[in-house]
């Protein structure tokens, strides 16, 4: 995983996103999830290209239900941007590239 | 610039990889558009992205994790020589040779890619029910994916929509968190393999609501219930449950060749009975893209094979 990419847990979770600079892009997953398979790599991408301007978080739900619970999540992968630590935009389901892009686009 | 190639093969299930391997194995080094994230089924390694076993594809004895079949078939592909490209063909023009294809932008002037031979593997995507508010509550306890979306329902009463094999497979492999799985299908009688049938009826959990369909998903922020009507008398009922999966058949990716190639009715691309030909000389299909029959994981392998070798064989007469 990409050094830029932060793990996040129920632990973790307020600390890194509420503090952040920049808006946090948290990434909603599980081991067993086809598609969030298939969206790693291009979330590697983004934190790599956007470092800086943004911060990728990865939340495993099966360890963190607190947090998973907390923003209602019911479908992975599940994307929610935060900006000045409160939830701005959510996306469900796996997104091509392009498509993630232009919604985080907004918001940076 | 545009790439020119011998070979283009759009899309990456069964069908897609195995002509890939077939004809990188040619020396025809194919280029494979293989599509782009989703969670519908249209995607890179196609529908078995979405599954967990897998049990009928030859080769392994205790079956095999849908993603990890495509992803070894992947592997093998580029293991001889084929080059997959993560991104979607937007348009294509098949009216002369060499066919050309799009990536991004579909109203640039050059395209992306030009080919003298190209396999057509796009496969098809789940339908959806298509009533009211089922699209407002996507993701909000209706799901397109078992696999994904199953573990936030443990411990809840829910419903899946349809009566084929996927519709069972999705309905047996949420019982392991709900406590009660209602089948709900419009006939009386399922499509559905036997083997299929036998275990759901012999399971506990599941319950079947025979010939209804679903009119309307009921909810405000979250699935609260389904409306269904009885398909024999009529009858609209509710049925109090906090998901839907929706498991109801495929349509084919064929939007792209439609008024370039001749589809059947059902909007499936029309091949050559026997072959991989499609009314374009030079233009292949292979795989669920054509195919409404079998529609199997390897129906669409072995289908890839002949597209390969159907191109392989146009393109050694035409002396190239």
């Amino acid at each position: 995983m990409s050094e830029k990419i932060v793990t996040l847990s129920d632990a973790t979770f307020d600390e890194h996103v509420k503090a952040s600079d920049v808006p946090v892009l948290v990434d909603f997953w599980a081991e067993w999830c086809g598609p969030c398979k298939m969206i790693s790599p291009v979330l590697e991408e983004i934190a790599e290209e956007q470092a800086g301007k943004i911060q990728i978080g990865k939340l495993n739900i099966d360890d963190n239900l607190d947090v998973t619970r907390r923003f209602d999540v019911m479908s992975i992968p599940t994307l929610i941007l935060f900006k000045d630590g409160e939830p701005v935009s959510r996306l469900i389901g796996a997104k091509p590239k392009g498509q993630l892009l232009e919604e985080i686009a907004q918001y940076l | 610039m545009t790439e020119r190639r011998k070979v283009l093969i759009i899309g990456s299930g069964p069908a897609g990889l195995t002509a890939a391997i077939y004809a990188a194995r040619a020396q025809l080094e194919p280029l494979v558009i293989e599509g782009e994230p989703s969670s519908n089924s249209d995607q890179p390694g196609g529908q078995l992205m979405l599954t967990t076993d897998v049990e009928n594809y030859p080769g392994f004895v205790d079956g095999i994790m849908g993603p990890d079949l495509m992803r070894i078939m992947r592997d093998q592909s580029i293991r001889f020589g084929a080059e997959l490209r993560t991104a979607k063909v937007s348009r294509v023009d098949l009216a002369t040779g060499p066919f050309a294809a799009w990536v991004g932008d579909p109203a640039a002037d050059e395209p992306t890619v030009e080919a003298d031979a190209l396999i057509i593997a796009t496969g098809a995507r789940s339908l959806m029910l298509g009533c009211p508010n089922e699209d407002r509550l996507l993701g909000y306890g209706v799901s397109t994916c078992a696999t994904c979306d199953g573990f936030f329902f443990r411990d809840h009463h829910i419903a899946v929509a349809g009566g084929g094999d996927s519709a069972l497979e999705e309905a047996l492999f949420l019982t392991r968190f709900a406590t009660k799985v209602t089948v709900i299908h419009r006939r009386d009688e399922l499509r559905a393999s036997k083997i299929m049938q036998d275990r759901a009826f012999a399971n506990p959990k599941i319950e079947f609501a025979w010939n209804t369909v679903v009119t309307d998903v009921l909810g405000d922020t979250k699935v609260a219930g389904l409306r269904t009507q009885d398909t024999v008398t009529g009858a609209t009922s509710e049925l109090p449950v906090t998901g839907l999966f929706v498991a109801i058949g495929h349509e084919p990716n064929s939007a792209l060749f439609k008024g370039q190639l001749e589809l059947r009715e059902n909007g499936y691309v029309q091949t050559r009975e026997g072959t991989s030909k499609t009314s374009v000389d030079g233009v292949f299909a292979c795989g669920d893209v054509q195919d409404d029959y079998y529609r199997q994981a390897v129906t669409s392998a072995g289908s890839g094979c002949m597209a390969a070798i159907d191109a392989e064989r146009w393109l050694e007469e035409r002396g190239e």
